[in-house]
Parts: structure tokens; C-alpha cells; sequence
């Protein structure tokens, strides 16, 4: 490499002899031994640009807080907290309350989860603890190319593939066996929050998954070795030994999966009904904050309408920080200090 | 080796152990059958994809604009190029911006000001894409006063941003205190042992964080509905409505008109493909070594 600097500097041999001791900031020494001025104030302006770089990133949140904040100020000069406990939705009235929204999108983010759940932990336990060691990385791989598609593409296979399953098969045999609990009642339409809950948990279980399996991964090889060495199965020792270790961690990816289910807008205003109804049945159509967001704002006439679903969006916003913070809080609790991974 | 254990435990706990290895078994089948459960929809999607897709693909998809409703064939070119655009955009504002976030975070962000960055980052990350959507709208549509691809590349730039910076700090780190040292050593300023010896290292790593939030944001479509906004006309001009891919996907996978449908399988297969070409190529680059100087 063309090296100009070094051409620049007569290097004498005493120098020579001290430069090494000074290594990581030679900058900012403040009498150099060389005399550069040139570089020190290149050296300035670089670590300014990549510091406005950094800036930029704070810079922006700042931004999606005072947006969200501003542009959603009419909305709650006129409504107050009041907008998020009103179930009406109404822009031909010019009268708005979010509770419907907010809801469906905790709704079909629960149903998510509680398919999502047991089949992500499921098979992050096969991958790590279980499965041969030549099928780890294809298993691995794959499962995280769930993660690649996007939503619009679930959402196109779910209006025209899972939504027909669950109108023939699936909702009429909820609704003979498990119909007297009130969650599988009325007309078998297929789109509605069940679609939107099973398409959100498919979306879902990669994250939980990969989340899981790091955290298992840096449960100490002795643990499991102590509990082996205690008579126990195989099973046991996940149970005991790994499991039980890595819980907050666990809990971490499933809250981390959560914060993505409350976010997700394509697929679910595919197949979700795009109704403001509370219903208890989860056949029935409902509606989510963000699917709110993506079917209305560019049509929404009148600032009030458009306030309103900013405020909205201020509401799925903060929301989904405050479940994303606690989801990495409780991940770093299991791998900070962990010990380098001693099998992979 | 447990096995054995449990038979040297004598005669009276064989009931016992003999209920525990069947728990055993049973966890284990039970784990298999999450595994075939969670790759079911996957070959389900991908299946589909090929099947209906391949059919409706054909040269004029991919080099016509769209037809109006009721009549047949036209095809996505238009929305195919305006992705392009978009993306293009997003790249030329966020690539820079969160590869020199990167470098402040590993070169001189060892701090409290560097953890607050790096605690915004993983925020920034975790916001809903359409909440993106609706900063886009305000920072550049309202100002402009109309819908554009300029709003919608700004939108996924914003995605693109903390992807890149996590990636780049982390590559960075990974490349030894002592290669730096050594060009300090010669007496090269640092400014240009961060670019052109440290970043150098750690070129095909960062390159993968860039592929990786490239592929996150191709399929993007919630933060174009009111940015991009699409448009069925061909459209270069950055400061016009342009169509994309995932948008025109969207658009017709809700009509009710069939030959909508099968184009819109038929732009899912090429968006996929997109992608998953991306993401198999990060693959075989990571796996080949994140740096190519080191270790």
C-alpha cells in the first residue's frame, strides 16, 4: 500500500526506538515527537464525520419521537387519554377511540405467541441438545429463512392457501369440539383473527427460536455434564440442567417475538378482516394498530382522521420499545459473561 | 451413558427408570415433530411460490407495465425497476451513514456516549416498520407535497441504518488491536488505518451486514403504502410516485380479479428469489471466513 504519510515524516532512529509505546492514540499526545499538524486535523475531522454518522442514529429516533408527537397533538388535544379506552371509529362523524385496534393488535399478538411458543422453544431444544451434529447448520439455516420472507409474501399465501385450510378443515372441527368455550363461535370465514394469529406465530417462530438457542448455547458444558452425571436422562438434563438455566433468556426471545408480532402490518391486513370490532370469537374479523395505519392514512381526509392515526402510531411505537427493552434486558441477563461456546 | 447409569442403580429403581427413558423418548420424538411442524409451512410457501409463480412468469411480466383491470397479460416491469430505484436510494443514504455510525461505535465509541448509540441503534431496529412509514411521510412527503421515491428510499434507509451499524461495530472488533497498532507503527494517521487497514480487514463482514439489511428491506412494503405509493407507468424521476415490487404484490393480491392473482405469485416468486439469492450468498461469504486478513 502507497503509504504518503510515511514519506511525509523523516523518521530518526531515537524515535523509532519510542514511537511503539504510543500506539493507540498518537493524536493525542500533546507534545509529539513528530511534528504533523497535517494529520492531526485530518484525524479531527474524520472522527467528526463518523461522530455526526453516530449522531444521525439518535438524531432519528429524536425525529420518530417529535413526529409521532407533534402530528399527533390534535388528536389528543380533542380526546385525551380517553382515545384509547373509546371503541368507536368513526371518520365520517370525525370521532375516534383506538380500543378496537389496540385489542386486535394484542389479541392476534397473544394467539401468536401461544402457538409460536412451544413450537419455537421445541425446536431450538431438537436443534442444540438433540439432533445429529451433521443437521445442525442445514436445520439452523432453514428455520431462519422463515425469518427472510417477507410479510407481503406470507400474506399472499395465507389469503390463497392458510385462509381456504382454515374455512374447511380447520375452523369446523374448532367449532364442534372446542366451541362451547366461546373463542370458536359464529360463521367459519377464514379470514379473521385466527388467520392473522397463525400467520403472525409462522412469522414469529424464527426469532423465539434463534433468540432460544443462543441462550442455550451459552448455558456452561458443565451444567449439563453435572447433571448427566446425576443419572439423568437425556430429557432431564435439558429440562434441569439447561432449560431452567437459560428461562430469562427464553423469556427474553418470546418478549423480543411479541415485540415483532405487535409491529407486523402486511400479512396480518391480509387476512385479519379489517374490522373495529371487539368479539370475542376468533373467527371473527378484527383489526390491528398497524393494520389501521397501512389501509387508512393515505386515504384519512380532515386532520383530525390523520392525527389520530399517528396517534396510533405513537402508541405501537412506544409499546413496542418498552417490550423490545425488556426482551434484550432479560437476553443479556443469561449471555453477558458467558463463557466461550464449547460446543457449537 | 445415562443409560448405563440408570442400570447400575439396581434392580428396585428399573420401574422407575424405565418410566424416565420412555419420558426421554417422548421428549424426543415430541422436539422432531416441532421441527417437521415449523418447516411444513416453509416448504409450503416455497412450494407455492414455484408452483403458481412459475406458471404466470413469463417475458412479458417481466418487460411490460401493468394492463388496466379485465384485460390479459402486462407485467410488473415497471415495479420491478421502481424496487430498484427505491432501494437504490435507501442505499446510497443508509449505507454510509450506518457504516460511519459503525466505525464511531468501534473506534472511538468505548463510552457512555457510545452506549447510549448503541442502546438507540437496538431501538431504532425494534420500530414497526409502518411507524418508519408515517416519519417518512411527514419528514419528506408533507414538505414536498406529494408522494415520491425519494420518500420512499428514505424510509428504508432508516431500516437499513441500525442493521449496518451493529454489523460494522462488530466486525470491527473482531479485527486485532495489534493490526492497528502495527500501522500506527509506520506512522500512518488514524483516520487512514480506520479505512484503509481496519475496514479493509473487515470488508467482506461488513459487506454481509449490508447484504443482510438490504435483504431485510427489499421486501419491505408497509413504509412505502404512503411514500412510493406506486404508480402503474413507468417513473425514473425520484421526485414522482414510483411503483415496487412488494407494493404492486400487495395491491393485487387484494383485488378480487384472478389474473391479478396469478401476477401477483408470479412478482412474489422474483421478489423471493431476490432475496433468498441474497441471503444464501451472505451464507457461503460467512462461511468462508467473516475476515479474510485474520485469524
Amino acid at each position: 500500500m502507497a503509504n504518503r504519510a510515511l514519506g511525509a515524516r523523516p523518521l530518526t532512529s531515537p524515535d523509532v526506538a519510542v514511537r511503539p509505546t504510543l500506539t493507540t492514540k498518537p493524536s493525542a499526545k500533546p507534545e509529539p515527537l513528530i511534528k504533523d499538524s497535517g494529520s492531526q486535523w485530518a484525524d479531527r475531522t474524520f472522527q467528526l464525520a463518523m461522530l455526526a454518522c453516530g449522531l444521525a442514529v439518535l438524531l432519528l429516533v429524536a425525529l420518530i419521537i417529535y413526529e409521532l408527537a407533534t402530528k399527533g397533538a390534535l388528536a389528543w388535544h380533542a380526546f385525551g387519554w380517553k382515545f384509547f379506552f373509546r371503541r368507536d371509529w368513526d371518520p365520517v362523524n370525525d370521532n375516534y377511540g383506538a380500543l378496537p385496534f389496540i385489542y386486535g393488535t394484542i389479541a392476534s399478538s397473544l394467539l401468536a405467541l401461544v402457538i409460536a411458543v412451544p413450537l419455537a422453544i421445541g425446536v431450538a431444544v431438537f436443534i442444540t441438545e438433540m439432533s445429529p451434529r451433521w443437521l445442525r447448520a442445514p436445520l439452523s439455516f432453514t428455520t431462519e429463512l422463515l425469518a427472510a420472507i417477507p410479510s407481503v409474501i406470507y400474506g399472499l399465501w395465507a389469503i390463497f392457501v392458510l385462509v381456504p385450510m382454515l374455512r374447511e378443515h380447520v375452523q369446523p372441527w374448532l367449532a364442534r369440539y372446542l366451541g362451547w368455550t366461546g373463542f370458536f363461535e359464529g360463521p367459519p370465514y377464514g379470514i379473521g383473527m385466527l388467520a392473522a394469529g397463525v400467520i403472525l406465530a409462522i412469522m414469529i417462530i424464527p426469532i423465539i427460536s434463534s433468540i432460544t438457542r443462543e441462550v442455550m448455547t451459552a448455558v456452561p458444558q458443565q451444567q449439563r455434564e453435572a447433571v448427566l452425571a446425576l443419572g439423568a436422562t437425556r430429557w432431564e438434563m435439558i429440562r434441569l440442567g439447561v432449560l431452567r438455566n437459560a428461562r430469562a433468556g427464553i423469556l427474553g426471545g418470546v418478549i423480543l417475538g411479541l415485540g415483532r408480532a405487535l409491529g407486523e402490518t402486511m400479512a396480518v391486513t391480509m387476512v385479519i378482516g379489517n374490522r373495529a370490532e371487539i368479539a370475542t370469537s376468533l373467527f371473527a374479523p378484527g383489526y390491528t394498530m398497524a393494520s389501521v395505519i397501512a389501509n387508512e392514512f393515505s386515504e384519512a381526509s380532515g386532520d383530525l382522521y390523520l392525527s389520530s392515526l399517528v396517534q396510533v402510531g405513537l402508541a405501537l411505537f412506544l409499546v413496542t420499545i418498552v417490550v423490545n427493552i425488556l426482551a434484550q434486558l432479560l437476553v443479556w441477563s443469561v449471555t453477558r459473561g458467558a463463557p466461550a461456546r464449547s460446543h457449537v | 451413558m445415562s443409560d448405563r447409569a440408570t442400570m447400575q442403580m439396581g434392580q428396585a429403581d428399573l420401574r422407575v427408570s424405565l418410566w424416565r427413558r420412555a419420558v426421554d423418548q417422548f421428549a424426543t420424538f415430541i422436539a422432531g415433530g416441532t421441527v417437521v411442524l415449523v418447516l411444513l409451512p416453509l416448504g409450503a410457501v416455497f412450494g407455492y411460490l414455484v408452483y403458481k409463480g412459475i406458471g404466470s412468469l413469463n417475458w412479458a411480466f417481466l418487460t411490460q407495465t401493468p394492463q388496466p383491470v379485465g384485460e390479459a397479460g402486462g407485467g410488473m416491469a415497471n415495479a420491478i425497476a421502481g424496487s430498484a430505484l427505491i432501494l437504490g436510494i435507501a442505499s446510497l443514504i443508509g449505507v454510509p451513514l450506518g457504516i460511519g455510525a459503525g466505525i464511531y461505535l468501534a473506534e472511538y465509541g468505548r463510552n457512555r456516549f457510545g452506549d447510549l448509540i448503541r442502546f438507540t441503534a437496538d431501538v431504532l431496529n425494534g420500530v414497526p416498520s409502518i411507524v418508519i412509514g408515517i416519519v417518512a411521510y411527514s419528514i419528506v412527503v408533507l414538505t414536498q407535497k406529494h408522494f415520491s421515491a425519494l420518500a420512499g428510499g428514505v424510509a428504508l434507509a432508516i431500516m437499513m441504518i441500525p442493521t449496518i451499524t451493529r454489523a460494522t461495530e462488530e466486525m470491527l472488533l473482531l479485527v486485532p488491536i495489534s493490526v492497528r497498532e502495527a500501522a500506527y507503527g509506520l506512522g500512518v494517521p488514524r483516520w487512514r488505518t480506520t479505512l484503509s487497514i481496519t475496514l479493509r480487514t473487515a470488508t467482506s463482514g461488513v459487506i454481509t451486514g449490508v447484504m443482510l439489511a438490504f435483504a431485510r428491506v427489499a421486501g419491505e412494503t408497509a413504509p412505502l403504502l404512503f411514500t412510493a405509493f406506486g404508480n402503474t407507468y413507468w417513473n425514473w424521476n425520484v421526485n414522482q410516485p414510483t411503483a415496487a415490487l412488494p407494493l404492486q404484490i400487495f395491491t393485487y393480491a387484494i383485488s378480487p380479479f384472478d389474473e391479478w392473482h396469478r401476477q401477483a405469485w408470479a412478482g412474489a416468486l422474483i421478489l423471493i428469489v431476490l432475496i433468498v439469492v441474497s441471503v444464501c450468498a451472505v451464507r457461503i461469504a460467512a462461511g468462508r471466513g467473516m475476515l479474510k486478513g485474520t485469524s
